[in-house]
């Protein structure tokens, strides 16, 4: 993500998304994300890291379903970022793989990318690091389906 | 099973000797800041399978307006009744560490307690799958099912682990 060449429109516009992300979703609210970054189908959040997320006490390490919401959340933005219009959607199914455990006290970034958007599908991959992309905590694949506001999931095919 | 060393092999032994799972989700922070905990369902066709509860709570909100439960919390339910259930009925000396796990979203989680089940469809010397199913108000309709596969250090052979 190329955020050194934002300009101030861009910003304000960045951390308009964030502050909405954050309030219009209770449960990113409550894990502490940030959305940092956003492009053209693209997303990246922090997830600071807290003692409340710990998944054993004796390792310290976070639990797996921190990092599943994380990669869920991240995935989200990441199609938002790709619709044209705001619209509501919903996770239909989401892959993760556990690469390796989270260091413990380390904080978590994760980067997703919408790479396909049709008219009811969209098409989602992620991957959660603490320093670099090429070192991944773990990835994810995922397909959200949009529109979801007004008809509920079971009704809506892709 | 041998003596049990680690604080979780304590944890999980005091919950059996208690008869309450309850005893082994309380152990882990993550379950108690999501509202996830363990119960043996009560009488009939199921009674004294372990499942796993989350108990509504607005900070599990992903869509306000509908409102549904967050993708991320019932991933997070999913995930952490596979892992108590490998916990519960096998004697493993070291927690399971999650390998992967697929998750497919059914239906829209409304704003109530959720409850789980996994089922171990195969249990390895070093491998472990578990099918898990989400459901709220009725079982035969559950709102999302995951399949999740775990690395497991097994104290007994392959095969031999109780059912």
């Amino acid at each position: 993500m190329s955020d050194q060449t934002l300009d101030a429109e861009e910003l304000a516009r960045l951390r308009e998304l964030g502050q909405r992300f954050m309030r219009a979703v209770p449960h990113n609210n409550a894990l502490g994300l940030e959305l940092r970054a956003v492009g053209d189908g693209r997303a990246e959040i922090f997830l600071p890291y807290d003692a409340r997320l710990v998944g054993n006490p004796e390792t310290g390490v976070l639990h797996g379903g921190a990092v599943s919401s994380l990669m869920d959340a991240t995935c989200g933005a990441a199609v938002f970022q790709a619709l044209r219009k705001p619209m509501a959607i919903a996770t239909l199914d989401l892959r993760i793989d556990y690469l390796k455990p989270a260091t413990p006290g380390r904080d978590v970034i994760a980067r997703a990318h919408c790479y396909k958007v049709t008219r009811h599908v969209a098409f989602v991959r992620g991957v959660a690091f603490h320093d670099s992309e090429d070192d991944p905590i773990a990835t994810s694949a995922g397909t959200f389906m949009l529109g979801t506001r007004t008809q509920s999931r079971s009704e809506a095919t892709p | 099973m041998t003596a049990p060393t680690s604080k979780l092999q304590q944890a999980v032994a005091q919950a059996r000797a208690a008869g309450d799972p309850a005893r082994l989700a309380a152990y882990v922070p993550y379950a108690q800041t999501m509202g996830i905990s363990l119960l043996l369902a009560p009488e009939g066709p199921h009674a004294g399978e372990l499942l796993g509860v989350m108990r509504f709570g607005e900070h599990l909100i992903g869509n306000p307006m509908l409102p549904a439960l967050h993708g991320g919390a019932l991933c997070a339910l999913l995930e952490s009744t596979a892992i108590f259930q490998l916990l519960w009925e096998s004697e493993l000396s070291a927690a399971p560490r999650t390998i992967g796990l697929t998750v497919e979203y059914l239906r829209s989680g409304r704003p109530v307690d959720t409850f789980a089940r996994g089922v171990p469809t195969r249990q390895g010397r070093r491998v472990a799958n578990v099918r898990v199913e989400a459901w709220q108000d009725d079982r035969s309709r559950p709102i999302a099912v995951a399949s999740a596969h775990f690395l497991v250090h097994s104290e007994v052979e392959a095969g031999k682990s109780e059912p």
